[in-house]
Order: structure tokens, then C-alpha cells, then sequence
């Protein structure tokens, strides 16, 4: 199968197609159809996507399954998958039928929010497989039209604000990069993402209306990929979209959101930022790393200062892509695997947590943390499930929480002991707002009236969470699930980027002697 | 002669069709006849651009160097010719239940259509303004239409009194051009402004943008065309936004390249100012419009603003991307104003859009055509309208002009928060009073395909990309 990669993407954009032209009312049978059309449409892109999986090879470093076809404007239609993106791919199809199932009680234009997600499946698989500038730029601002209407139509009370917020910032940040993206182009002369790893900008320093700019281009380059990305991940202090999104949206909004949109930003860092513009990384590196360190103990700090459960969960989402951006830029082996395996293992944490917003919010139509307590007493099931994930979510060890927490701190600890010291606080803050939250939700009497008739969670519940749960304490005792994966790749790219930065400083020492 | 007249043949029968077709009904039916009048005349002009599209080859002049036959007009040529005609037939029936198609209304855009395909074709400042006084005498007239709305008559007066006077700036530039280069011939001038031009010539050169600058409204000369568009009757405003904006960008890339190609510099600067400007008014000044009609008006100011960024980088490629950027914009109005052609309630034309609450669940397949044309033109992936952005972005990085890319994404941004107001009042306004829109299959038919195209148009653009860049490298040189 040559086109393996693009069949795995666009089956969800087929079953979209076959919901939109064929499926017509609005009665309960046509939702039940709507409703197993994408279920058995994501339940065959995962399958599918397990061949990609079985036949990859981790020892190759370059890009496996790779099509290319011509297209417009010299650009290309190319796709392919390496070890850092596949694994992202795998967690893309892995998510969406549990998102799906977790839609189930939906009956407010099925179709549409079936069409929305399924389209939405295949722009964020597009996004980890594009091997072209322009179709990568293509899926990742695409994505933007299904996740507003998402919000949009099916969202809570300021469903309005919280999309037209998250288009136009997330938006905003993208452009600057399409700018950066039409100047490699004109460059390099490619948009080819594979010849653009090889392709060396220019990194001459110069001035602008009077500011002088270390790393010339490359600095720029990195700055406005580094807008997008940074928004996107999203970093401190751009990252006010996020809260005001998450809690807006659907609960299976907010878990897609969470498992697998967050990570574009992540993966964009480790693709473009760092491979292409090494000498821009290496001037930025100390700003993005504080930013990291600042952006997991000021947003653990407000999360425990949230009424709102999925505010809460949303701004510890923030905290936890904090020790990611961390990570990525310590560029040592530990860093990066680190960071990869933070954003797999918070992919179905995250999307755990939400879920398990979700059950309780199905049931009481509220999020205030106040509006609960003592659902252990009815809910026993549930508080088991909650607790595993919020321990997870702390890092207890033998959950993948730890693994990627721990990898990215010894990573950082290396380059610069001053952010690891502090992000390290983040561990504690952490616990205290996971904690109490699970405290003030789940445990003491059951005193308020309106839960006396909670029921725990349907069969359908438990086995959503099934897999979260396998998947969490299967990478937290065996992470070498997910290391062997990534490690060939990870150790290409740091070899990568160092020789380009002592490439680059041996030819500043050479121009500094001739002087 | 015989030559000459072979060249100009498309302008020769569309010109003798005007005349017959009038002679022929003021005789007979009259208004009557008007609806026949409508389909023959849209008829004619899609022959005529199949015989263009098809048969034109290779570069003839005609009259001594005042009129081209290139690939360039032949492509501006085609899009007017079929644009003009989609619009014809889209507005047929909305005129005719209200009363107002009058057998003037073909007969004029069949004039004003000639004297676009002077203006693209032009290569002498006299045929310039001949073609493009004879397009706006014929629009002047259908403005005002509607002889008994005093927003119409407002309209047709206010584009009138606007136009005579750019005319008058443009005819001031191009006797001081004359003056200066001893010829009325873009063939010398251009040899006259070879590399340090006169300073008369430059001011000449200016105001002659000037004028032109008003006819595609480019801020600062873009006054008069929120009311205009607002007063006019809807298929009119459509007219306006289309062909009209297609042939004065393609005479103003046609100026710039065969009158003043050797001074570049000279006119980037301004022509970037042009373009910055019409991007950040137009995104800014649509945020507070309900009407939607005058938020097209906007729309299309901003959109002039792009396509002059491709023009403004002085490359081949710059006119390849404004060809490009204009054909899209095209085919995304058409099919706007195909929708907004069919917004009514009682039988009321309806332009407010607040009127479009929830729109989505009484009519969900236009509501969704009207969604991707309108994150189209927003600019936003996947759709047709990113890659004409793309294209004009690429082409003003290349003519060194990255300042004016980058101030050209933020106002996308800026103008992306109106198009989305238009989404959010479609799909999750409050429920209001319904808006009826089912009447005509022909508008059904353009809204339906205009959002095809911006969905399938980026496998492979339809092979307009190759043409287009053909059509470039004939003007350039």
C-alpha cells in the first residue's frame, strides 16, 4: 500500500462526505445512524492506522511512508512519518473514537457535530503527516473552522465570546508564521519539509529601523513560527484562549482540545523550530525556557484558585505543555523524548479528566466545584476512575504522568539548573490542586440534596475510560513503549542541531580572527 | 485595416449586437422582452469568451499600437466576459418580480463590457480613456436604475459626480504624461521613462494612478463605494463587484507594466501605500456594518488592497498572482451575491444580517455553501481564497516588500472577525424570524458552485495557475 498515510487521513473526510450528502432528518434514527457512521468510521481509521504502527520502523531516522505528488504553485502534496510524528498519529486515531462514544448523549444537530469531528479528525492527522510547508500550514489552520463551530454551536453560555476568542488568537498567531513560511519558500526554493531540514538559512545578524538581531533571519524565522506554535501549545502568557475554550466547549471538544490540538504546537516546535532555524533556537532558548519555568508555577497557582472544574483542569493543561516547551528546548536526549512522551501520556490523561468533567456535568448540568462533594458515597466506580487519573495527572510514578515529567526535568536540569529548580515546584503545586479538587469533588458527606439521586457511571462510561486507564499505567511501567519510537529520531535531531551550531559559531570565531 | 478590425472582431460584435438589440426592441416588445434580452445577451458574452479563451493566440496590435490582442487581455477578457455573464443571469429574475429590468439593462452592460475589453487591451492613454469613460457611462446608468428610490438616483449620482472627477485626474495625468513624453503611445512612454524619468512625467504618472485607484476603490479613493453599493439595486451591486474591478485592475497593471515599466520603483512605493491602506480600511471599517451589502463594499476595498499587493512587487510573478488573487475573488463574489441576491421576506429584499439567525437549521446546504465562501474569503486554509492570499504574499516577498506581507496577514486577521460575524449569525444566532431564499435555482445553482469551486479548486486550481502565468509573461517584458 503506497497511500497508506493518505488513506488513514481521509477516511473520517469520506464518512464526513457520506453524513453530509446522504443522510438526511433530523428524528432519532437518523441520529443513531449519524452516531455509528462516525463511530465506525474512527473505530477503521484506527485500525488502519495500527498498520502504519506495525510496519514502521524505529531504527530508520528519516521519513517513512512517504507520498509525494505535484501541486500547485511548486508546492507538493507529500506526506510521510518519522519517529516523532508517528506516535502522534497514533494518538490522534486512538482518541477520536473515544470522543465519539463520549458524544453519544448528544442530540442537538447530530450530523453536523459528527461532520465537525470527522473533518476534524483528518485535518489534525494531515498536520502530523504533511512533509510540505504549505500543506502542513494547510491542516493546521484548517482545523480552525470545524473546532470554532464546535465551540460555536454546541458550547456552554459564552460559547459565543470563547469562539470567536480562540479563532482569532489562534489565527492571529498563525499568520506571522505563513509569512515566515512564503520566505523559506523564496529562500530555499522548496517548500519540500525534507529539503528544508537540509537547507541552511541565513543566520548573519543585521538590523532593523535601528534593532540590532542576533541570528539574522533565523532568529525572525523561529520568532513567527514560535507565535503560532506558542499559542497553539499554548505557552505563558498567550495561553488565555485555552481556559475561556475549554470550558466553552463540549465535553468531546474539550478532549480533543486537549489530547490532541495542544500537541500541534509541540510537535511544530520539534519539526520546523528547532531543526530549521538551530542558530534562531540557540539565541531564544533562555526566553522560551524561563517562559516554560514561569508558565508551570504561575498557572499551577491559578489553578488552585478555580471554581470552574474544567478552568481548573484547563490551566493544569497549561502547566504540564509548560515541562513540554521545557523539554524541547534543554535539546538533550532526555529533554526531547521527555517531551514527546509528556504530550503523548498527557494526551490521555487530559482527555481522561475531561471525561470524567463530562460524566458529572451529564448528570448535574453544572461545573462548580462547590456544587459537589461526597460523590464517593454514590458514585464509587467513578471515584476510583477520577482518582487514578488525577493521580496520574500529578505524576504519581508507575503512571506515564511521571515518566515524562521526571525525563523532561533531568533533561533541563543538565542545560540550566536554575529552571529546573523551579519548574521542579510545579510537581508540588501540582499535587495540591489535584488534590483538593478531588477532595472538594469526590470525598466527605454526601450533604447536598441535589446529588442524593446521582447514579454512577453506564456501561458505556466505564468502557470509555477502559483504554484511558490501560494506556496510562502501560506507558507509566513500560516507557520504553514509547522511547523506542522516538529515540532514533530524537537522537538524529540533536546530532543535527548541535553540528549546526558549532558549524555555525566555528565560522563566527574564524570571522572574528580574520578581523 | 483589415488587420486591425480582425483584432478588435470580439469588441466589433458585441458593440454591433448592442446597437441591433436596441434598435430591434425600442420597435418592438420593450420591456417585455427584456428577460430574452437578459439570457441572450449573458448567451453572446459566454460565446464570445469561449471563442477568445479558444482561439486567441500569440500578440497583435492593432491601430498603430493603440489596441493589444495579448494573453494578458485575452485572460482579463474571459473573466469580465463570463463574470458579466453569471451576473446577467443571476439578477434576471430578482429585477423582474420587483419590477425594474428595463431592456436598457443588457443593452448597457453589453456597452460597458465593450469598454472593458478596451480598457484591458489598451496601449495608448487616448484608448485607455475611451474604454474606460464608456464602461462608466453605462454603470453610471444602471446605478440608478431604480428611477424611483432616491437611494438609487443617490447612488448613480454620487458614483457620477466621484467619477467625473477622477476622470478628470486621470485625463489632467495623462496630458502632463503626454506632455512630457511627446506621445500618447505606451510604447513610448515607456521609452521616454526609461530609468531617470522627467519629474512631470512622475506627477503624471501619480495622478493617472490616482484616477485608476478610484475606479478599483483603493483608499484613498474608495468613498464613494459603500453607498454605491449600499443604494444600488442588489444584481447591480453584484455587477459592480465583479467584472468592473476585474478590468480596471488589469488597465492598472497594463499602465504600470507597458506605460512606466521602466521606473518600478517609482510606482512600487505608491502602489504599496495603495495596498496598505485598502487592507487596513476595509478590514477595520466592515466591523461595524450590518448591512450586508455594505459590508461587501468593504469586503471588496480590502480585496482590492491584496491584489494590489501582487501588483505592487513590479515582478512577473506579481501579475501572475493578481490575475490569480482577481479570478478567485470573482468567482467568490459571484457566488455571494448569488445568496444575498436571495435573501428576502415577503417578498422584501432583506440585506440586514441579523436576519440570517440560525439560518443554518432552517436551510443547512446553502447556509453551509455560504460558510466556505466565506471563510474563503476570509483567507483561511483549506480553501481557494487562501492560495490567492498565498500567491500575492509570495509575490510581495519577492519584490522585497515583506513589511507590507506581514501588515497584509494582520489585517486578514482583523478582517477574518466579520466574515466569522456573518458564521456566527448563520449558525448560532438566536432563532428569529425566518428568511425566505428558495425561489431562484439559477442563484441556488451559482451559490452552489461558486463554494465547489473554493472546495475543489485547490487539487489543482482548474489549470488557471499555468494560464495565468502565460498571461503574465505576456505583459511583462
Amino acid at each position: 500500500m503506497d497511500n497508506l498515510l493518505s488513506i488513514v487521513t481521509f477516511i473520517p473526510a469520506v464518512a464526513a462526505a457520506i453524513l453530509a450528502i446522504f443522510l438526511r432528518g433530523e428524528d432519532e434514527a437518523a441520529q443513531k445512524n449519524a452516531k455509528w457512521v462516525a463511530m465506525i468510521a474512527t473505530s477503521l481509521t484506527f485500525v488502519v492506522s495500527l498498520f502504519i504502527l506495525f510496519d514502521f520502523d524505529s531504527a530508520n531516522t528519516g521519513f517513512q511512508f512517504v507520498e509525494q505528488r505535484e501541486w500547485l504553485l511548486g508546492l507538493q502534496y507529500k506526506m510521510g512519518v518519522d519517529g516523532i510524528s508517528v506516535l502522534f498519529v497514533m494518538l490522534t486515531t486512538f482518541m477520536m473514537p473515544l470522543t465519539i462514544a463520549a458524544s453519544w448523549n448528544v442530540t442537538s444537530r447530530v450530523k453536523e457535530y459528527m461532520i465537525a469531528f470527522l473533518l476534524l479528525e483528518t485535518l489534525m492527522l494531515g498536520v502530523f503527516m504533511a512533509l510540505d510547508l504549505v500543506l502542513f500550514y494547510l491542516f493546521f489552520e484548517a482545523g480552525l473552522i470545524p473546532m470554532f463551530l464546535i465551540i460555536g454551536i454546541w458550547g456552554g453560555k459564552a460559547r459565543i465570546y470563547a469562539s470567536f476568542k480562540f479563532f482569532l488568537y489562534t489565527f492571529l498567531g498563525s499568520v506571522l508564521m505563513l509569512v515566515a513560511m512564503v520566505a523559506m519558500f523564496s529562500d530555499a526554493g522548496t517548500t519540500d519539509v525534507v529539503a528544508l531540514l537540509k537547507h541552511e538559512f541565513a543566520s548573519d545578524s543585521f538590523s532593523i529601523l535601528g534593532i540590532h538581531i542576533v541570528g539574522g533571519m533565523q532568529t525572525l524565522m523561529f520568532l513567527a513560527f514560535f507565535a503560532s506554535f506558542a499559542v497553539k501549545m499554548p505557552m505563558w502568557p498567550v495561553h488565555t484562549w485555552l481556559p475561556d475554550a475549554h470550558v466553552q466547549a463540549p465535553t468531546a471538544g474539550s478532549v480533543v482540545l486537549a489530547a490532541i490540538l495542544l500537541k500541534m504546537g509541540g510537535y511544530g516546535f520539534l519539526r520546523f523550530s528547532l531543526p530549521m532555524f538551530p542558530i534562531g533556537a540557540e539565541v531564544l532558548t533562555p526566553l522560551v525556557l524561563w517562559m516554560s519555568a514561569i508558565a508551570i508555577v504561575y498557572t499551577s497557582l491559578v489553578a488552585l484558585a478555580q471554581e470552574d472544574m474544567k478552568k481548573l483542569i484547563a490551566y493544569s493543561s497549561v502547566a504540564h505543555m509548560g515541562y513540554v516547551t521545557m523539554g524541547i528546548f534543554a535539546a538533550n536526549q532526555q529533554g526531547i523524548d521527555g517531551a514527546i512522551f509528556q504530550m503523548i501520556s498527557h494526551g490521555f490523561i487530559s482527555g481522561a479528566l475531561f471525561l470524567c468533567v463530562g460524566v458529572i456535568y451529564d448528570r448535574m448540568h453544572t461545573r462548580d466545584i462547590d456544587a459537589y462533594g461526597g460523590l464517593v458515597n454514590r458514585m464509587p466506580a467513578y471515584a476510583l476512575i477520577f482518582m487514578f487519573f488525577t493521580m496520574a495527572n500529578v505524576g504519581l510514578p508507575g503512571t506515564s504522568g511521571f515518566v515524562g515529567e521526571f525525563l523532561t526535568l533531568v533533561g533541563i536540569f543538565q542545560v540550566n539548573t536554575w529552571v529546573a529548580a523551579v519548574a521542579t515546584t510545579g510537581v508540588i503545586l501540582s499535587a495540591a490542586y489535584a488534590l483538593w479538587l478531588y477532595r472538594r469533588v469526590v470525598m466527605g458527606d454526601l450533604i447536598k440534596e441535589s446529588l442524593k439521586t446521582i447514579t454512577d457511571m453506564s456501561k458505556r462510561e466505564r468502557a470509555i475510560f477502559a483504554p484511558l486507564v490501560v494506556m496510562t499505567l502501560l506507558l507509566g511501567v513500560y516507557p520504553r513503549l514509547v522511547t523506542d519510537i522516538t529515540g532514533p529520531s530524537v537522537e538524529a535531531l540533536i546530532s543535527n542541531y548541535e553540528t549546526a551550531q558549532a558549524v555555525a559559531s566555528s565560522a563566527t570565531q574564524v570571522a572574528e580572527t580574520s578581523h | 485595416m483589415q488587420a486591425d478590425l480582425t483584432v478588435i472582431l470580439p469588441e466589433i460584435v458585441i458593440s454591433v449586437y448592442a446597437l441591433a438589440a436596441l434598435l430591434l426592441v425600442a420597435y418592438t416588445g420593450k420591456d417585455k422582452m427584456a428577460g430574452m434580452l437578459v439570457w441572450l445577451t449573458a448567451g453572446l458574452f459566454v460565446l464570445m469568451a469561449l471563442w477568445i479563451g479558444a482561439t486567441g493566440n500569440g500578440t497583435h496590435t492593432a491601430f498603430g499600437g493603440m489596441f493589444n490582442d495579448d494573453g494578458f487581455a485575452r485572460f482579463a477578457k474571459v473573466t469580465i466576459l463570463l463574470s458579466a455573464a453569471a451576473v446577467l443571469v443571476l439578477g434576471q429574475e430578482y429585477m423582474q418580480r420587483r419590477d425594474i429590468l428595463r431592456f436598457e439593462y443588457p443593452i448597457l452592460i453589453a456597452l460597458s463590457a465593450v469598454g472593458m475589453m478596451v480598457m484591458v487591451s489598451a496601449g495608448d492613454l487616448m484608448a485607455l480613456y475611451m474604454g474606460l469613460e464608456l464602461q462608466s457611462l453605462a454603470l453610471y446608468v444602471v446605478a440608478s436604475l431604480r428611477r424611483d428610490s432616491a437611494k438609487s438616483t443617490e447612488a448613480g449620482l454620487k458614483y457620477f459626480v466621484l467619477g467625473a472627477l477622477s476622470s478628470g485626474l486621470l485625463l489632467y495625468g495623462a496630458s502632463l504624461t503626454y506632455g512630457y513624453a511627446g506621445t500618447t503611445l505606451f510604447s513610448g512612454i515607456i521609452a521616454a521613462a526609461e530609468g531617470q524619468a522627467p519629474i512631470g512625467l512622475l506627477i503624471g504618472l501619480v495622478l493617472v494612478i490616482s484616477g485608476l485607484a478610484f475606479k478599483i476603490s483603493a483608499v484613498p479613493f474608495h468613498m464613494w463605494t459603500p453607498d454605491v453599493y449600499e443604494g444600488s439595486p442588489t444584481p447591480i451591486t453584484a455587477f459592480f463587484a465583479t467584472a468592473p474591478k476585474m478590468a480596471a485592475m488589469a488597465l492598472f497593471a497594463r499602465v504600470v507594466h507597458d506605460a512606466f515599466g521602466g521606473v518600478v520603483g517609482d510606482w512600487q512605493q505608491v502602489l504599496a501605500a495603495l495596498s496598505l491602506l485598502s487592507m487596513f480600511l476595509g478590514a477595520v471599517a466592515a466591523i461595524g456594518q450590518t448591512d450586508i451589502k455594505r459590508l461587501m463594499a468593504y469586503s471588496s476595498i480590502a480585496h482590492m488592497g491584496y491584489a494590489l499587493m501582487g501588483l505592487a512587487s513590479g515582478t512577473v510573478f506579481g501579475v501572475q498572482a493578481m490575475l490569480i488573487y482577481m479570478a478567485i475573488y470573482v468567482t467568490m463574489n459571484i457566488g455571494t451575491f448569488a445568496f444575498i441576491l436571495s435573501m428576502e421576506r415577503d417578498g422584501q429584499p432583506v440585506t440586514d444580517i441579523r436576519s440570517l439567525n440560525m439560518y443554518a437549521k432552517a436551510q443547512p446546504g446553502r447556509a453551509l455553501a455560504m460558510l466556505i465562501l466565506l471563510f474563503s474569503l476570509a483567507g483561511v486554509p483549506p480553501l481557494l481564497g487562501f492560495f490567492g492570499k498565498l500567491y500575492v504574499l509570495r509575490a510581495a516577498y519577492e519584490g522585497g516588500l515583506a513589511w507590507l506581507a506581514v501588515a497584509g496577514v494582520v489585517a486578514s486577521v482583523i478582517g477574518a472577525f466579520y466574515y466569522l460575524r456573518i458564521v456566527f449569525y448563520m449558525y448560532f444566532g438566536e432563532e428569529g424570524e425566518a428568511l425566505e431564499t428558495g425561489r431562484s435555482p439559477v442563484q441556488w445553482a451559482f451559490l452552489m458552485a461558486s463554494a465547489a469551486i473554493m472546495l475543489a479548486g485547490i487539487i489543482n486550481m482548474f489549470g488557471v495557475e499555468a494560464i495565468a502565468q502565460a498571461a503574465a509573461a505576456t505583459l511583462v517584458n
